[in-house]
């Protein structure tokens, strides 16, 4: 059951992206930094934790999951640290996935060759 | 009436972009859709071996991350995006290949500039934009739960 939830959930919110690519000319970049800013702002309104406690990673796994996690993260080191949680929660509740993705783009990088365009 | 494959052929390329974005929906639906349950299957996995729901959560991102990163280099990737459009790009997955699509392409302007700083391209403002409105935020609360 957790994985129909998770493909129908993913499956809607990618295609919202879908149309916002077909209907608003929209570039691939402005439409992860969207989907990012949404997340956080939809964390904040504690709006997005019940649809990752429902579709899991149908909600977690698209990036608008990645900002609600930073907003999460935010709140923690706030409620932790005062004031200075504010600068250091959102880098930290990222750091697995921003860390990742540099350290394994650096190795595929350097390891293959770029794909001829055809 | 009998038409040729040929001529079928002419018909579907003749209508077919009449209806691109529904065509699109699908793919970016069911694509979309098989990734996160790809990831679903990760976090079942990792709690299953023992990981907290956060740490099973981080896991995957890390997990689906390599990945993508590893379609991208060997070039499937893009064929995958090529049928699933925002189905590639929105989860985590698109995020990575974002990272790792530039700084191979950009390898031949050096290890520095080239792939070290095209690296961030399109994952730097991600990163810019998503980190400050969660300070944003994070200060929003803190002014408010001092009044």
């Amino acid at each position: 059951m957790d994985y129909l939830k998770a493909f129908i959930v993913g499956g809607i919110i990618c295609v919202i992206g879908q149309i916002l690519i077909d209907k608003t000319k929209l570039t691939p970049a402005r439409i992860l930094v969207g989907y990012v800013v949404a997340g956080v702002v939809l964390g904040a309104l504690g709006l997005y934790q019940p649809l990752v406690d429902f579709a899991g990673a149908g909600a977690s796994v698209p990036l608008s999951g990645f900002g609600n996690l930073l907003a999460k993260g935010t709140l923690q080191a706030v409620q932790k640290d005062g004031l200075l949680g504010a600068l250091t929660g959102p880098l930290t509740a990222g750091a697995a996935g921003i860390t990742a993705a540099v350290l394994f783009g650096l190795l595929v990088a350097l390891i293959f060759k770029p794909k001829d365009k055809s | 009436m009998h038409i040729s494959d040929m001529e079928y052929d002419k018909m579907v390329k003749k209508y077919s972009p009449n209806s691109p974005i529904f065509k699109n929906c699908l793919g970016a639906f069911f694509i979309g859709g098989a990734i996160c349950t790809l990831g679903q299957g990760l976090i079942n996995l990792y709690s299953y071996l023992g990981a907290s729901k956060l740490d099973a959560a981080t896991l995957t991102s890390v997990t689906l991350v390599f990945l993508s990163a590893l379609l991208t280099g060997l070039g499937l990737y893009d064929d995958i995006a090529k049928v699933a459009g925002a189905g590639t790009l929105v989860p985590i997955t698109g995020f990575a290949n974002a990272v790792v699509s530039p700084a191979l392409e950009f390898k031949a302007e050096g290890y520095v500039l080239g792939l070290g700083a095209k690296l961030f391209v399109i994952s730097g403002p991600v990163i810019v934009y998503g980190a400050c409105a969660a300070v944003l935020y994070g200060a929003i609360v803190f002014v408010m739960g001092l009044v």
